[in-house]
């Protein structure tokens, strides 16, 4: 028997990004809000401070920050064809938890989809044709939410975080220096770009010698001392190149550590539980209203927490799955292609290219997160895709994360795997080698989904999230040309010896790392029958729920999804607080 | 307090020989000394919730309110854990542990029952109701300066304060000390009752500055050397302290220890935000930004400037540093500092404090340094400035040896000038913390 605690206005179910930037907006406007968090607490002095925050050993190889896969996981299938398998191990993307969620070991970089990225189905219909957009079981559709409406909350999130980068389009004024296929911002970045190291700079240099523009990565690695909107206070980035998979110990990568919680555990109206497992949404008994949710702390007491709001500000995944396993929407059948809970899963697209300099020494070890200089000639639409048969895009970007003994020796082509003369190339090429990352979209399609797994449960037997996921030829090919094109400059880099082509090939692994950018399931759009939830993030079913994060992604941009995440997050609380505390029910009538 | 003067003679006597079993009974003279706690764990809500209109003397409590945040009590008379101003927080002292006492509304266990004159009493001679002595833990040499009228409004807010039911723990203190009665001998020898009077000549903001910084604000409490018997060593006044392993630097107008390149903004931007352009508030001090300095009003706070700027700088001490402790002290700066506090010690200034010109960094006493560099140390975290920003602990992975050369070449870097600090002087402060040495970096034979 669940122990009743008294209501509150607001619970929030996962305590990460968004849920902390909800939770600082919805204190502000007043309201008790209570976060549910089922991982740990965690701060910089005590869980990565800098005099152990780089142990590569620690973190990335030994997953200390990561969702521990023998206690909850997930099955992975590619297609309905197959019986899925729990994931046993974290590879191709890794799970955070504890408070910060996947946002503490992230490689902070801050993007803005395009203009088009926002209208991937009618903007590719009206310039390629209906084929473009329907081929290979495609179910791309627009996002609710045009440029203006979202950009003063791409711009809340720059100046929350100290986006450290150039803009290329200000106002409508093309800028040097920045990204000209931006969509117009109404401000430049909080602060300036980063100092590029050689690699980058190298890059850059090549990539404007072949005809593109070359920009500093906007970076969640701030470039000077920055004190935030919330009096959130962030130290100079030292290029210490241990961000992605890592803790920051400088208090330099942009968290909901270093920029929220320091102002909102101040709040009295805010409370945060950690190590509470949220185990379902309770609903009405006619389904149309959230009651609260139920939970287990770590001692196994169950409670439930009684609340007006429920938001499920969890990982995309566990968003998906309590929809699921609390009986809300029609989950998604891919035969027949009705209901909606679960459909779109999409990911990303990684394909690489090694530089190899016979000379050049690079040190790759000046390194951060979002240290990189980009092309961005074949993102989105920013190219014409005639005759390529494919959609989408990605970035090209000399990235400078680190040089983590580990995991980051390259190679040349023909070098052996393991011995003498593998030792011989690692030592010889790690200060000789630079990586340049595609990074590239995946469409939605009528395959890729998520449902609840028949088989397997987890320790309170509820049933698993089960993935069914593959690369269909649209990002396979949209890779490979990201990847001719890296090559291509990554040739003409100043001292370049040879290249390596790292193509995507095949269907979808599991195990090698790709991203954590896992999107779709609780897809947004514009009337209840093409998706979960409205504009704000707000369920169409029950209207006193939002779903927030990456789950609202039709499908999947060529950049890296944190900034938009945020913004929709940002325009959640703005819907919240303007109309629905006015006026509670639903915010869009469809 | 009738009798007081009859057996005067009396308790000098004992007084006296009290000091001489100090003197022999202690290695080492030390203040009063507080243990640390972070920062911003106290429930202390109260402090500065709005005092409603309803209450009948409304604008009373409300002063009453203010000078208890003035008067930093909650820091001592809270524990953690425990409700507001309900006491129990055992202070260290050189002598053993005293508890704070319960200063909630409580009939039975605090302050309810008391009358105006009894709190007066208290604040004004160090006397309990009933005649008995209070330890100088509480500093009543200070709050003796408070006016009548404000002791009264300190307990009219204290009488609104919920009850909390909870006697503090007995003391735990070793005799002589443990005999109550031994303190009024202390008093006959230290302790000069009086309220505050303004300074002729100076202005009013000055002597708003004085009565805060020493009446209720009691800054020579920590700030002010103590001798033997844990006394202040009024001569040297706010020339700096040692308690608990931290140093409460020199206050005075000195260029290196002291404020002497402080402006009063730097020093009103200090105690309101816990950081300013040369320093960040940490150890006790933090405290005393979140619970006092930084809920207090601008003018108080400029009225504390004022007056701090306005005192003589204290002695200088010359030192000077050996090459090759300096050398050492250069690498293992360079491996461990730089990331936070940068080349040449520039420090972030409000983020992480720049090393050149620091003052704790230039105290005679290491003491303080060392703490920093063993066990780390937060900043304080204010409204204006909500970063609780941190300094890792260094125990773990520097051997003395190297604790001691990086504070030795902080210390003399960049125009610093202090004492070179040893290896047995790291030795000591690591061991009175209660750190371990987990790593043998400085003994492995791989180096």
């Amino acid at each position: 028997m669940a122990t009743q605690l008294p209501p509150v206005d607001a619970v929030m179910v996962g305590f990460g990004w968004t849920g902390a930037i909800l939770g600082q907006q919805l204190c502000d406007a007043g309201l008790n809000v209570v976060a549910l968090e089922r991982g740990v607490w965690r701060d910089t002095p005590t869980d990565f401070a800098t005099t152990f925050a780089q142990d590569e050993l620690r973190y990335m190889w030994r997953h200390h920050l990561f969702q521990n896969v023998a206690y909850d996981t997930l099955t992975i299938r590619n297609n309905v064809n197959q019986d899925a398998l729990p994931m046993r191990r974290l590879g191709s993307f890794l799970l955070g938890t504890g408070v910060g969620g996947a946002g503490v070991h992230w490689n902070a970089q801050i993007w803005r989809f395009l203009e088009s990225d926002l209208k991937a189905y009618s903007h590719n219909l009206k310039r390629y044709g209906k084929a473009a957009v329907s081929a290979y079981d495609m179910t791309v559709q627009d996002y609710p939410v045009s440029w203006d409406e979202i950009e003063p909350y791409y711009d809340a999130f720059d100046k929350l975080c100290g986006t450290s980068g150039k803009a290329g389009n200000l106002s409508g004024k093309i800028q040097e220096g920045g990204n000209r296929f931006e969509g117009p911002r109404s401000a430049e970045y909080p602060n300036p770009p980063m100092a590029m190291p050689y690699g980058p700079t190298l890059f850059a240099k090549a990539a404007i010698e072949k005809g593109y523009q070359a920009f500093p990565h906007p970076s969640g690695n701030v470039s000077r001392p920055y004190t935030n909107p919330l009096g959130a206070q962030l130290g100079q980035c030292t290029y210490c190149g241990f961000c992605e998979k890592f803790g920051c110990g400088n208090y330099s990568k942009a968290t909901a550590q270093t920029t929220i919680l320091p102002y909102l555990l101040m709040k009295p109206n805010f409370t945060l539980r950690t190590e509470s497992e949220v185990l379902k949404v309770e609903t009405t008994a006619d389904g149309k209203r959230a009651t609260g949710v139920t939970y287990v702390n770590s001692a196994g007491e169950e409670f439930f927490q009684p609340a007006e709001i429920v938001v499920l500000s969890a990982y995309v995944l566990q968003n998906v799955r309590l929809m699921l396993l609390s009986k809300i929407g029609k989950p998604y059948d891919p035969k027949s292609g009705a209901g909606l809970v679960g459909k779109n899963y999409a990911y990303q697209t990684m394909g690489s290219v090694n530089v190899f300099f016979e000379e050049k020494i690079m040190n790759p070890f000046i390194g951060a997160g979002a240290l990189a200089t980009v092309v961005d000639e074949f993102n989105g639409d920013n190219f014409d895709h005639s005759g390529l048969g494919f959609i989408g895009g990605g970035y090209i970007a000399q990235m400078h994360t680190g040089g983590r003994p580990i995991e980051m020796i390259y190679t040349p082509p023909g070098t052996p795997a393991w011995g003498a003369d593998w030792k011989k190339a690692a030592a010889r090429n790690y200060l000789r080698a630079v990586n340049l990352s595609c990074h590239g979209s995946v469409m939605a399609h009528r395959g890729n989904y998520l449902d609840l797994d028949p088989t397997y449960r987890d320790s309170f037997g509820r049933p698993m999230l089960r993935m069914t996921f593959d690369f269909t030829d649209n990002e396979l090919k949209m890779s490979r040309h990201l990847v001719d094109k890296a090559a291509e400059i990554g040739l003409a880099m100043e001292g370049v010896s040879t290249v390596k082509k790292n193509y995507r090939t095949g269907s979808w692994s599991v195990l090698p790392y790709q991203t954590t950018h896992n999107t779709g399931g609780t897809i947004m759009g514009d009337n209840p029958t093409n998706s979960v939830v409205n504009k704000y993030s707000q369920s169409w079913d029950v209207p006193n729920l939002f779903v927030t994060g990456a789950g609202a992604f039709p499908q999947n941009a060529g950049y890296n999804p944190t900034g938009t995440v945020a913004a929709l997050t940002y325009l959640a609380a703005d819907g919240i607080k303007s109309q629905y505390l006015k006026k509670a029910g639903p915010l869009v009538v469809a | 307090m009738a009798g007081k003067t009859g057996s005067a003679l009396g308790w000098v006597v004992v007084g006296m020989i009290a000091a001489i079993a100090a003197a022999l009974l202690l290695a080492r003279p030390s203040a009063a000394a507080y243990t640390p706690m972070s920062a911003t764990t106290l429930s202390t809500r109260a402090l500065t919730e709005v005092v409603p209109d309803s209450i009948a003397n409304a604008q009373q409590v409300r002063l009453g309110q203010y000078l208890v945040r003035a008067g930093d009590c909650a820091s001592c008379h809270t524990r953690e854990g425990g409700g507001f101003l309900s006491g129990g927080f055992g202070l260290n002292t050189p002598y053993g542990t005293i508890y704070s006492t319960n200063l909630t509304s409580d009939k039975d266990a605090g302050i309810g029952g008391w009358s105006a004159d009894q709190f007066y009493a208290a604040l004004h001679d160090g006397a309990a109701p009933g005649g008995g002595a209070l330890y100088p833990a509480m500093p009543y040499p200070y709050t003796t300066r408070v006016t009548r009228a404000d002791s009264d409004a300190i307990l009219a807010f204290l009488k609104t304060v919920a009850p909390v039911n909870e006697h503090q723990p007995p003391n735990s203190l070793s005799f002589p000390f443990s005999v109550r009665p031994l303190v009024h001998g202390w008093n006959l020898l230290f302790f000069r009752s009086g309220e505050f009077a303004p300074t002729a000549g100076k202005s009013e903001i000055w002597n708003r500055g004085a009565y805060l910084v020493t009446g209720l604000g009691h800054c020579g409490a920590c700030h002010t050397p103590k001798n033997s018997l844990s006394a202040d060593k009024t001569r040297q006044a706010l020339q700096g302290g040692t308690l608990d392993q931290w140093v409460a630097p020199d206050l005075t107008q000195n260029m290196r220890t002291g404020l002497g390149s402080w402006s009063v903004d730097d020093i009103v931007e200090y105690l309101k935000t816990g950081r300013n352009a040369h320093a960040n508030a940490g150890g006790s001090m933090a405290e005393v930004v979140a619970y006092s300095t930084s809920i207090l009003a601008d003018a108080d706070l400029r009225a504390i400037a004022t007056y701090l700027k306005d005192q003589p700088p204290s002695p200088e001490v010359g030192a000077s540093a050996p090459d090759a402790a300096m050398r050492r002290g250069a690498a293992v700066f360079s491996d461990a500092c730089t990331s936070c506090h940068m080349e040449e010690g520039a420090g972030q200034p409000r983020f992480f404090p720049p090393l050149r010109g620091n003052a704790v960094a230039q105290q005679t006493d290491p003491t303080g340094v060392l703490h920093i560099i063993l066990a780390g140390d937060r900043t304080a975290a204010t409204a204006q400035r909500p970063s609780a920003l941190s300094m890792p602990a260094f125990a773990w992975k520097l051997g003395d040896q190297q604790v001691a050369d990086v504070a030795t070449y902080v210390r003399n870097s960049w125009d610093n000038r202090a004492p070179p600090v040893t290896a047995t002087q790291a030795k000591a402060v690591r061991k009175s913390l209660g750190l371990k040495k987990e790593r043998l970096t400085e003994d492995s034979t791989d180096r």
